[in-house]
């Protein structure tokens, strides 16, 4: 029971992720920057924002709905903590596995989503409802080809479990050759789930201010940021378990520094891809998801099955 | 069966992200399409054409400059044109010259400002850092030249302040082989980079028959293909001197607005070598007599953001008895409503933008010839009394708002 306890709220839990999706936000920032020629924030500055926000007045909108407009933000904490203790990192095995855990991680994963819609739509602010209402129609863009393209590496694996999938590429290094399309379409539909540039339409800064977050402030919005940073972790560590789950041979160290890696590799490409793009616009976004990333991740699904049918696994 | 969709209208501004300076648009939406909008403009009148008429002509050049903090040597030296017009005065070859120079120099600062500003509207921040960090060789050389990165206080009646010296000129030089190798880099950029191309093209229409209708001037009608351009249409300074392009383009569109500046940079690069080429010796200034005889003129200039149209009347006196400013964006917001109109929100921003506005330098104060409201002079007192009446008739009330915004628990 009590190790549990600190499975959940120390380590991996809530305590590790928070303080791992600071240090991922610091080097998301200090990388964006030198890619745009400015200096970039000193290490301790997401930390910083944090305590700032923390330390602030709670201001909650007269016509806003309460309840919702408070729970919103924990909701999506939670949601993205839960998900993340059952992701592989460091070894083959996560902290709890089942058959049919990929489902639930994407599920856990959407639920920040429908939390930004619910608290954008309950602020009952116009730019609010627009932003709320543009998070939905991208969630409809991106979770299609994000889950196809993990459920593409999952059928070659032949498993419904993300440890299971962890363990069969990480004995068949050489198969993950097979899931490149997969994990280019991953990386682009990730940008769109966490609604970073060119993908940030929920929360277009000079068109709706900050989409659902507009009312926001104090410690509800610092529990938002931080939900949005510890969904970086989740969803570059789901794609680094699916797609690189390289040096998990070697003990618990090496498995540890390896997955810090791989993160901080994931970061560098979504930094560098936001830093290269200007903002799409929501049909343009909604026409690049089915018309060009759904279709790839057909393809990968497709290339899977041909796969798996040739070297009869 | 079909139901019409419910529309919505949102406020941007007076105060919104999207915008440097309070104005607003009044927004109206059917999803993410705008059907209607609405431009109102007076959240920042300043009185300067009033306060004009109580100062003497040289202490107007200096509220001139500050007409706009941008094309602050726009407003200075078209108001210059005109009270040297009613004085009659000679300005020297080499003055026109300096002149010309600022001015070219002014234009290369406001493109690069407004290409940076483009690319975070559209959600390219990289492209505002790259800019602005290029606009700073330009910003640079004017502090050198002049003393100011901005307000440069160059002109005086009946010439400019500083002269220029064989070592600035070198510098001139070197700074704009380096601009020029920069403005290539982001003429490639717009030509190249597809989300940008994507996010500029087909937005913000304006036909050339809209543009001329709605008397777009500028870039902004330079890109509709209206080749209107005060610096060859009605030479001033030094421009009847040195070759240029008028630069057009067909595209009618942000994109084309883009482009047009783009290569009037080239332009301006191509002004300013002929200039410090060209430029004569001799006196910068003459003597300019402190009250000017009585006469009213017009006098037109190309600012970076468009044509800048001045008119004064002087008296006989030290002061000038009326001075009419006519700024770029007044000419240029009229289109814009006609240019967000069945476009997506996301391309507000952007087609805002795309005039290069300056609303600060537009508005004005109007009372109506007829109009029941006698005109008058409020006092601070009676204005706070009328505002709290005004808010109080729609159903808000002030006194009432601390109470209502504290939480449950605390009322």
């Amino acid at each position: 029971m009590l190790q549990a306890l600190f499975y959940i709220l120390i380590f991996p839990g809530f305590l590790f992720v928070s303080l791992f999706s600071f240090f991922t936000e610091y080097v998301d920032r200090k990388l964006c920057a030198r890619f745009q020629n400015r200096i970039g924030p000193p290490w301790y500055q997401p930390v910083a924002d944090f305590i700032k926000l923390a330390s602030k007045e709670d201001v909650v909108p007269h016509l806003a709905d309460r309840r919702t407009f408070e729970y919103a933000p924990v909701f999506a904490l939670a949601a993205c903590v839960t998900a993340f203790l059952y992701i592989p990192t460091w070894s083959k095995e996560a902290l709890f596995a089942f058959d049919g855990d990929l489902i639930v991680v994407i599920y856990l994963l959407t639920i920040p989503t429908i939390t930004f819609f619910l608290a954008g739509w309950y602020s009952r602010s116009v730019y609010s409802m627009i932003g709320a209402a543009r998070s939905i129609v991208q969630l409809f863009a991106y979770e299609i080809p994000l889950l196809l393209s993990i459920l593409a590496a999952a059928l070659l694996a032949g498993t419904w479990s993300l440890s299971a999938v962890t363990s069969f590429y990480a004995h068949h290094l050489g198969y993950l050759g097979f899931n490149a399309l997969g994990f280019v379409v991953a990386i682009v539909a990730l940008l769109g789930k966490l609604e970073l540039v060119p993908f940030d339409i929920p929360e277009a800064e000079t068109e709706i201010v900050a989409g659902s977050f507009t009312e926001y402030s104090g410690r509800l919005l610092a529990l938002f940021r931080l939900a949005k940073g510890v969904e970086l972790v989740v969803g570059t560590s789901l794609v680094a378990s699916v797609f690189f789950p390289v040096a998990l041979d070697f003990g618990p160290i090496v498995g540890f520094v390896a997955y810090v890696l791989e993160v901080l590799l994931l970061v560098a490409i979504i930094s560098l891809l936001r830093s290269l793009a200007a903002r799409f616009r929501i049909d343009q976004m909604i026409n690049l998801s089915w018309k060009v990333a759904a279709p790839l991740a057909f393809a990968q699904v497709l290339i899977s099955l041909a796969v798996k049918e040739a070297l009869h696994l | 069966m079909p139901t019409r969709p419910r529309r919505v209208q949102i406020p941007v501004g007076p105060q919104h992200p999207a915008l440097k300076e309070p104005e607003c648009f009044l927004l109206t939406l059917e999803g993410e399409i705008i059907r209607e909008s609405g431009v109102r403009l007076g959240y920042n009148h300043r009185g300067i054409e009033k306060a004009a008429e109580s100062r003497t002509y040289i202490q107007d050049i200096y509220l001139m400059e500050r007409v706009c903090g941008i094309c602050s040597h726009a407003h200075a030296t078209c108001f210059i044109q005109a009270v040297e017009e009613i004085a009659g005065l000679e300005v020297p070859k080499r003055a026109q010259y300096l002149r010309t120079l600022i001015a070219e120099l002014e234009r290369i600062h406001s493109h690069f400002l407004w290409l940076g500003v483009a690319g975070h509207e559209v959600g390219f921040d990289t492209l505002l850092m790259y800019t602005w960090r290029d606009r700073e060789v330009v910003m640079d050389l004017l502090a050198a030249l002049t003393g100011n990165r901005v307000n440069y206080s160059m002109n005086t009646l009946g010439g400019v302040r500083r002269d220029i010296t064989a070592d600035q000129k070198r510098d001139i030089l070197e700074a704009v082989d380096k601009l020029e190798e920069r403005t290539e880099y982001y003429v490639g950029i717009a030509r190249d980079e597809t989300t940008l191309i994507q996010r500029l093209s087909g937005v913000g229409k304006l036909s050339k028959e809209d543009a001329v209708r709605l008397g777009a001037v500028g870039p902004t009608g330079r890109a509709s293909g209206v080749p209107r351009d005060a610096r060859r249409d009605d030479p001033y300074a030094a421009y009847a001197d040195v070759e240029f392009d008028v630069v057009t383009s067909d595209h009618c569109d942000v994109y084309g607005r883009t482009v047009v500046r783009l290569l009037e940079l080239k332009q301006s690069y191509r002004i300013i070598r002929q200039v410090l080429e060209r430029m004569p010796e001799g006196p910068i200034a003459v003597k300019a007599p402190r009250k000017v005889p009585a006469g009213e003129a017009v006098s037109r200039y190309e600012a970076p953001r468009g044509e800048d149209v001045h008119y004064v009347r002087a008296n006989g006196t030290d002061k000038p008895e009326r001075v009419k400013v006519r700024a770029p964006t007044l000419a240029n917001v009229q289109a814009v409503g006609h240019m967000l109109k069945d476009g997506h929100l996301a391309d507000m921003p952007i087609v805002i933008a795309a005039i290069d506005p300056c609303f600060s330098c537009t508005d004005r104060m109007v009372s109506l010839a007829g109009s029941d409201r006698p005109p008058g002079v409020l006092t601070w007192d009676a204005l706070r009394r009328h505002g709290i009446a005004w808010y109080r008739e729609r159903g808000i009330d002030f006194a009432d708002l601390s109470s209502r915004l504290a939480r449950p628990e605390e009322r």
